[in-house]
């Protein structure tokens, strides 16, 4: 009898460990993996002039299975250059936007983290708060400062330095200067994270054996943080990759980047099957660093 | 002592670049907020007349009345989403589609907003046409959209919590015989209550700050905060939003600063028992 009263809890307990897995899974897998099939089925779907705008891909009809799988979306997205053009644009202004936070971002979160104790916390806040205002807004900031008429040149101008205002706006220059000041938290944070685990007898081992600072730095400090170094350049990398806000507001004609052309193919030309494929192919373009940056992160989940 | 003073290291004089970066531009929003004059750029005296006419905008302020539901919902179904998963993923071993799930949890920190935002779309629409939900898309439809990418980030902060957290206390209540669900409820989440709390304003001001995935699943109805501000600051810099953005500066300061100080104060009280445990 006792025993079969634990069966029945055991068994009880099994179910409801069942029960408590299945509701963040069932809902990610609903909410988040499978609209990316979706994704992937529209965009092998042709264009039409329909609500929504697109063909089915399975059509029944005379007792024939029609199956459509159009690849067309695809061959016209390698055809056109301005989608290829677009695609390097976003890439290439990432990678120089993501080695600008680095760059910044290092030096801040190793002094925070040779910082005193008492100081730490504040410091941190201070890092992390404009994030925690509004994105929208600390963009919108820079188009008073960097436009033709705005803080800069008026400086500028006002103290006789040039005579024309310079033109900052709607330049690739722009759309850098936003996507930096708008990630360069994200960067300082994981860095922090990294550092100040980092153990400080190692350090003094180091100079204690001889070791000049850079050296130290190098071969010691540097290696330590790389974790941090990761998951901070994936953190601003991706998302900028498909950055959006920042193009439309501080990018000009010259600054083709994929997030703002999928935006006027989707909500412009109202293409969703092309809008589709151009999602896909940025997926693709992303998947490996993504995986870099799950595998980084759950390996610090699970330690 | 030395009279030679010290000179500063580098990475002291990057963080205080790096600080000033990050906050001039900032002050900029907010001294030309209380500008007289329409253009933005010349300073023409003191004025509030821009806040007199934020509060005057009935567009915004029903923006910002929906986006505050918005997020309160999405925040809140987040905690629980995410608690969960974190809990399930820290403390339950290995069970099936635990990969699936760590990556689930994993992938929206980094996902390009225009992926996310049309993927959903897209699964919105579907559904509409099999099962007749959602008829129309809006309020309801960012609040899914919001609590999945935000439900991601609450995970991440509580299995942070959860992975320092001694193990052997819940262990402890089991081996006395508290059934699991008590355990949690009465053990577990008392603990990481402070965890939860930064979770939540964390995924609170996500929601709020949200503006590519709202557009993409909002139908024509629901108009949040940030699409009133992008139709507006698309148009050109406009003093009403700078306006808003001191008073959206403010309140974040606020928050940080109370928080800041309760942080400090308990982590001085634990100090102080501490040294009274010793002596």
């Amino acid at each position: 009898m006792m025993l079969s009263h634990l069966t029945a809890t055991l068994r009880r307990w099994q179910l409801g460990r069942r029960a408590v897995i299945a509701f963040p899974l069932v809902w990610l897998l609903l909410f988040f993996l499978l609209p990316f099939a979706l994704v992937l089925k529209i965009s092998l779907s042709q264009g039409a002039v329909a609500i929504p705008p697109y063909g089915p891909l399975v059509e029944y009809a005379d007792q024939t299975l029609n199956i459509f799988l159009n690849l067309g979306n695809y061959l016209f997205l390698l055809s056109d250059s301005l989608y290829v053009a677009a695609y390097w644009g976003s890439v290439k202004t990432a990678f120089i936007s993501t080695v600008v936070c680095l760059l910044i971002g290092y030096p801040m979160a190793y002094a925070m983290a040779r910082a005193p104790a008492r100081w730490q916390l504040l410091l941190l806040l201070l890092v992390m708060l404009p994030s925690w205002t509004s994105f929208l807004i600390r963009v919108y900031a820079w188009m008073g400062i960097l436009s033709n008429s705005g803080l800069i040149n008026n400086l500028l101008m006002g103290m006789g330095v040039i005579e024309t205002p310079l033109r900052m706006m709607n330049t690739q220059f722009a759309v850098v200067i936003g996507i930096v000041y708008a990630y360069l938290p994200f960067m300082v944070l994981p860095l922090y994270a990294h550092l100040t685990r980092l153990d400080n007898s190692l350090l003094e081992a180091a100079s204690d054996l001889g070791s000049r600072k850079l050296n130290t730095f190098i071969k010691v400090t540097l290696p330590l943080s790389m974790g941090g170094i990761i998951a901070g350049s994936m953190l601003v990398f991706i998302p900028a990759v498909g950055e959006f806000v920042i193009p439309e507001l501080l990018g000009g004609p010259d600054t083709l980047m994929i997030g703002k052309v999928l935006w006027e193919e989707f909500f412009l030309n109202r293409d969703w099957p092309i809008a589709s494929a151009l999602a896909m192919v940025m997926l693709l373009l992303l998947l490996v660093p993504i995986v870099w940056f799950h595998r980084y992160q759950s390996r610090e989940l699970e330690e | 002592m030395s009279l030679v003073r010290r000179r500063p290291h580098f990475s002291t004089v990057m963080l205080i670049i790096g600080l000033l970066f990050l906050y001039l531009p900032m002050a900029v929003l907010v001294v030309y907020s209380f500008n007289s004059s329409r253009l933005v750029t010349v300073w023409a005296g003191f004025s509030t007349q821009w806040y007199s006419a934020l509060f005057r905008d009935q567009q915004i302020l029903s923006a910002v009345w929906t986006s505050l539901k918005i997020a309160f919902f999405a925040a809140s179904m987040a905690v629980c989403l995410g608690t969960v998963a974190a809990f399930v993923m820290t403390r339950f071993g290995h069970f099936r589609g635990k990969t699936a799930l760590s990556s689930m949890v994993t992938a929206p920190l980094v996902m390009p907003e225009v992926i996310t935002g049309l993927s959903l779309l897209l699964l919105f629409v579907q559904m509409a046409q099999l099962t007749g939900w959602p008829a129309d898309r809006g309020a309801s439809t960012i609040w899914i959209a919001h609590t999945t990418f935000c439900s991601a980030y609450v995970a991440v902060v509580v299995a942070a919590r959860l992975r320092e957290l001694d193990s052997s206390i819940e262990e402890a209540a089991m081996d006395l015989g508290s059934p699991p669900l008590k355990t949690f409820f009465f053990v577990t989440l008392p603990i990481i209550s402070p965890a939860l709390a930064a979770g939540w304003l964390l995924a609170f001001t996500l929601s709020l700050d949200d503006l590519v995935i709202a557009s993409f699943v909002s139908g024509p109805g629901a108009n949040t905060l940030p699409m009133v501000v992008f139709s507006s600051v698309r148009m050109g810099v406009s003093p009403k939003i700078n306006a808003l953005a001191t008073l959206i500066i403010l309140t974040v300061s606020l928050a940080t600063f109370l928080a800041w100080y309760f942080m400090r104060r308990s982590e001085a009280k634990r100090q102080q028992s501490l040294k009274q445990d010793a002596s």
